[in-house]
């Protein structure tokens, strides 16, 4: 922990330690509270010929000294200087880390729905990449399983299984499978591989004989003690602490990097979900996040208080924008492309960024192309997501039935349920990543969110300016003030408020009434057909009330036709009326889907005008 | 914000050098045996170190199968934790009724009873070791030996890197089949005398030629460019994430510039020119992530090291040869004429650092740095 108390800091500093980059952040306390100062990067260097992470954090941490002229190293490459005087060392130093490919796991339990999906939640929550979920009924037979388990080399295993009291056997028949498969770790071949063994507590005597000479097996609590109680906590702690004790240590550098630091390093998708989670509790509402990155796309969701985090450890703007190519179909992504090109070569312009990943558009055809890309990957990230936000697989359900229900429906033991989150309930999207941050109008990344997303109702839009939410993340678990004040006032961008109303027409058909009231006094009067879009400017941290009354079916919330009076909240976007209809669909005759995705891009100014207009002339 | 005028745009590019010191790490998967020792020479095909790893592990479900309780199995077993058994041995017996009934379980497997298990009535029997070698890969010396794990062979050649391949470690003789890089390597080039050897191509490998060259017994294929679609087709899939080198379709296939139809770089079709003839060895493992990893071809010879005039660490500077590695210039060479400082406003809208390049036909472009990789000279 650190040395300075809370009160009494007056510098920070944060890095990410990522993939290719290590990027710092300096923070400030000044008299309007804490202020993010200025940031440097440089490449990891966990690979050949360096070997040595910190090499990474010193270059980029030495461009963040000359830049303000404070110093920040220890001489002799011995770390940070702390605490800080006048010009000189920090308070607080923390890190996150996803290099050499974050922390990679396979987890195991019994049924693929029940125990086996808690273990997953439990793996993705703690900030890991699940490589594989394994199960007694996953449809492989047990030669299969073995064969899979042994060709994985994970970080570490998380095996649950049984609730406590329950099934017994199978649990040990799990344990049987692991033993046989041997997994090898990832990193060196000297140590032993961690399990986390959170699965029924009376099976543990006969877990630890089978598996305990052979790895580094932690007992925790049943990560599912009842079918109606999930309890991932005490997994997730486990994890992260194996994630220091053993892959981190095990790392090039890491030794040295875990001395630096005043609290744990955290793996970098943990980081991104705290600052997801801080955002619904500030603002205190469902929230849905997503981390698009360049290999993977992290979506979280905080709805009814509950978190969720997927990784779709495959899809991704850049290392992996081939996988969302084969993922999503070719198709799906040339659908939101206003102009016409081949299929091959959409192919291999794809296939030449996964290549050469750090290139970037210089063209608006190939920006373009890039957002297509990025919708697809969000509505596929977002799709992975939705069948771990759902309700316990298993669990006795009470409530929400109709009437006349017998007590069998109530005790009905296996029921298909489909996610929990109903999209009219979120009130705020976030997005962070490179695509998002670097587009060149903020619209772009709005209006990539709301048709990856499809937002219905009235929903904020928000995303990061610099990307810094690992940084804030693991800082706000030292001191929560201070990531709060420096992501409400240098990092969060309030892009503004969509509103979406459900349900679809015919074009032309009108969908609402709105008006909106500003403090200034102006009132904006209008309606929207079926099919528009419309932009209204409202500036960032300006509110407005909003009358909004649907027509007919349409729906904002309070059911079919029934009006929604609320607030708006202004930002660099401003308000966008989204009257395409849910769910969205794209027409298939190419000219007119062509001409209707114009016409978007010209209402919310989306891109150049001037480029728009010579698409028109060519292919509408 | 501020941006540093420290920092520069390290732009690795692709190495092509046509005789340096090439030294690749030879490692087993677990410790093992080395049988090799420093100074040896060694040929592309020579084991250099061996190991055991465990063999296939088989669960078998005894008590079920001999219908009886998990916890009484121990006293049906005919063998216990630890002995070794033999395929097709007894290993298990349950005996009722003076022999009326009699079930058995036999080993599947020559091997070792690994676990007993009287909660789930289930035991492993572990197969017996399978031997792992590693060759040489390469013709050289061992330079390093390191115990237990494996040595580092040297060899002076030349060494090509690609962008992209698929397949893994092969060898064979270099044969150019087309006069220029800009060529396409049509089917009709490929002939028997192409069987066993590493041929070379132009700016493009039609699907025909490459799967003509399959049926003849080409070992690998190096070429500028490949449509994606073609290489869905002889592949058999759609890849997803670029890690490959353990595709199975019968060659070795290294793309050194892109996809689609692109002449493949000056240098190193010079290269592969010079030397025709020359038995070389080739990777198609590609890796494109964290620690990045490019095809290569390495090419062992005896001819003169010349100095290398550029180090790529300097980074892009006035007068660096460039290829540009994205629309609207893919493939374009050109030479860097302005670096301005400033960060400048391209198409995009984007705020980027650019380099301002001089094409080999006269015409100067202004191009983000970031889209530029270094041609070594």
């Amino acid at each position: 922990m650190p040395k300075t108390s809370l009160d009494q800091m007056k510098f920070i500093l944060a890095t990410d330690v990522g993939s290719t980059t290590t990027k710092a952040r300096f923070f400030k306390k000044t008299e309007n509270g804490w202020r993010y100062v200025i940031s440097g990067e440089a490449p990891t260097t966990v690979e050949k010929p360096y070997e040595d992470v910190t090499l990474g954090v010193r270059n980029a941490v030495r461009e963040v000294e000359e830049l303000t002229g404070h110093k920040l190293l220890a001489p002799g490459g011995k770390g940070i200087l702390m605490p800080s005087r006048s010009n000189e060392g920090v308070d607080l130093y923390v890190t996150t880390s996803s290099a050499g490919g974050g922390l990679q796991m396979m987890v195991a339990g019994l049924i693929r729905s029940m125990t086996a999906e808690s273990a997953e939640r439990a793996a993705l929550g703690a900030g890991a990449i699940v490589m594989d979920v394994i199960a007694i009924d996953d449809g492989r037979e047990i030669y299969q399983k073995i064969e899979r388990i042994r060709h994985l080399r994970p970080d570490m295993v998380l095996l649950a299984g049984g609730t406590d009291g329950g099934n017994m056997k199978d649990v040990v028949e799990m344990a049987e499978i692991l033993k046989a498969a041997q997994p090898k770790p990832r990193f060196g071949i000297s140590y032993k591989l961690p399990i986390v063994y959170a699965g029924n507590k009376f099976a543990r005597d006969h877990v630890k004989d089978l598996l305990g000479g052979v790895f580094a097996l932690t007992m925790v609590d049943n990560l599912r003690p009842t079918l109606e109680e999930e309890n991932t906590e005490p997994a997730r702690r486990s994890i992260h602490e194996l994630f220091m004790e053993h892959v981190m240590a095990h790392a090039p550098g890491y030794d040295k990097l875990m001395k630096w630091t005043d609290v744990p390093i955290m793996p970098t998708p943990a980081g991104e979900g705290m600052m997801m989670q801080l955002i619904a509790k500030v603002f205190n509402c469902n929230v849905l996040g997503v981390g698009l990155g360049g290999a993977t796309t992290n979506i979280y969701s905080i709805y009814d208080g509950k978190f969720v985090r997927s990784v779709s450890a495959n899809l991704g703007m850049s290392y992996s924008i081939c996988n969302v190519m084969k993922e999503a179909g070719i198709e799906n992504i040339m659908r939101w492309l206003p102009f016409e090109k081949s299929e091959d070569d959409i192919r291999n312009r794809l296939r030449n960024k996964m290549i050469r990943p750090t290139t970037i558009p210089q063209t608006l055809e190939e920006l373009m192309i890039e957002h297509a890309v990025a919708r697809e990957a969000i509505r596929l990230g977002f799709e992975h997501h939705k069948t771990l936000a759902r309700p316990l697989r298993g669990a006795r359900r009470r409530g929400a039935l109709w009437e006349g229900a017998e007590i069998s429906d109530v005790f009905a033991l296996e029921e298909i349920y489909g996610t929990y989150i109903q999209m009219m309930n979120v009130k705020i999207i976030a997005g962070t990543g490179g695509l998002l941050s670097h587009a060149p109008r903020r619209v772009q990344s709005m209006l990539v969110l709301t048709d990856g997303f499809r937002p219905e109702g009235v929903t904020r839009m928000f995303q990061d300016s610099v990307f810094m939410m690992p940084h804030l993340g693991v800082l706000s678990t030292v001191h929560s003030q201070a990531a709060w004040e420096i992501f409400d006032k240098d990092c969060l961008v309030r892009l503004g408020t969509l509103i979406a109303p459900n349900g679809t027409g015919k074009p032309g058909e009108k969908v609402l009434d709105f008006k909106f009231e500003l403090p200034d006094g102006t009132t904006i009067k209008n309606s929207i057909n079926f099919g528009e879009v419309k932009r209204i400017e409202l500036p960032e941290r300006v509110e407005a009330d909003a009358f909004l009354d649907p027509t007919g079916h349409f729906d904002l919330g309070e059911g079919p036709g029934k009006v929604v009076e609320t607030k708006v909240y202004g930002g660099v976007v401003g308000i966008v009326i989204d009257a395409r209809g849910r769910p969205l669909k794209l027409t298939e005759n190419d000219k007119e889907r062509r001409r209707m995705l114009l016409d978007w891009f010209y209402a919310l100014d989306a891109y150049p005008k001037e480029f728009l207009d010579k698409i028109k002339e060519e292919w509408v | 914000m501020k941006a540093s005028q420290s920092s520069y745009a390290y732009t690795p590019g692709l190495k092509i050098k046509r005789a340096m010191i090439v030294r690749k790490e030879r490692k087993l998967p677990i410790p093992g045996e080395v049988l090799v020792k420093e100074g040896d020479e060694v040929s592309f095909d020579t084991v250099v170190a061996r190991t055991f790893v465990p063999g296939d592990p088989f669960i078998l479900k005894v008590a079920r199968e001999l219908g009886i309780e998990p916890e009484d199995l121990p006293s049906y077993m005919l063998k216990k934790k630890g002995d070794r058994v033999e395929k097709r041995e007894v290993i298990a017996r349950y005996r009722t009724l003076f022999g009326l009934i009699n079930k058995e379980c036999l080993s599947p497997t020559n091997g070792v009873i690994e676990e007993v298990s009287s909660t789930t009535g289930r035991i492993i029997v572990r197969g017996d070791p399978k031997p792992v070698e590693i060759k040489a890969y390469i013709l050289g010396k061992i330079c390093e030996v390191m115990p237990e794990e494996g040595v580092v062979v040297e060899t002076r050649g030349a060494f090509v890197q690609g962008i992209f391949g698929v397949g893994g470690e092969t060898n064979g003789e270099i044969k150019v089949l087309v006069d220029s890089p800009k060529d396409v390597l049509e089917a009709d080039l490929i002939d028997e005398d192409c069987e066993g050897k590493i041929v070379i191509g132009g700016s493009l490998v039609a699907k025909e030629a490459l799967q003509k060259a399959i049926e003849l017994g080409v070992r690998g294929i190096v070429v500028g460019g490949i449509k994606d679609t073609d290489l869905m087709d002889v592949v058999g899939y759609e890849i997803g994430v670029a890690i490959t080198g353990h595709e199975d379709i019968g060659l070795t296939l290294i793309i050194t510039e892109g996809f689609g139809k692109m002449a493949m770089s000056r240098k190193a079709f010079d290269i592969f020119k010079e030397f025709e003839g020359y038995r070389a060895a080739m990777n198609g493992a590609t890796q494109i992530r964290a620690g990045v990893i490019r095809p290569e071809v390495v090419i062992p010879h005896t001819k003169e090291i010349s100095e290398s005039k550029l180090e790529l660490e300097e980074g892009i500077r006035m007068g660096t040869i460039v290829r540009i590695i994205r629309e609207p210039y893919f493939g374009e060479i050109g030479k860097v004429v302005n670096l301005p400082i400033e960060l400048q406003v391209i198409e995009t809208e984007s705020k980027v650092r650019v380099a301002e390049i001089e094409l080999e036909d006269g015409r100067r472009v202004i191009v983000p740095r970031a889209n530029l990789e270094i041609i070594e000279e």
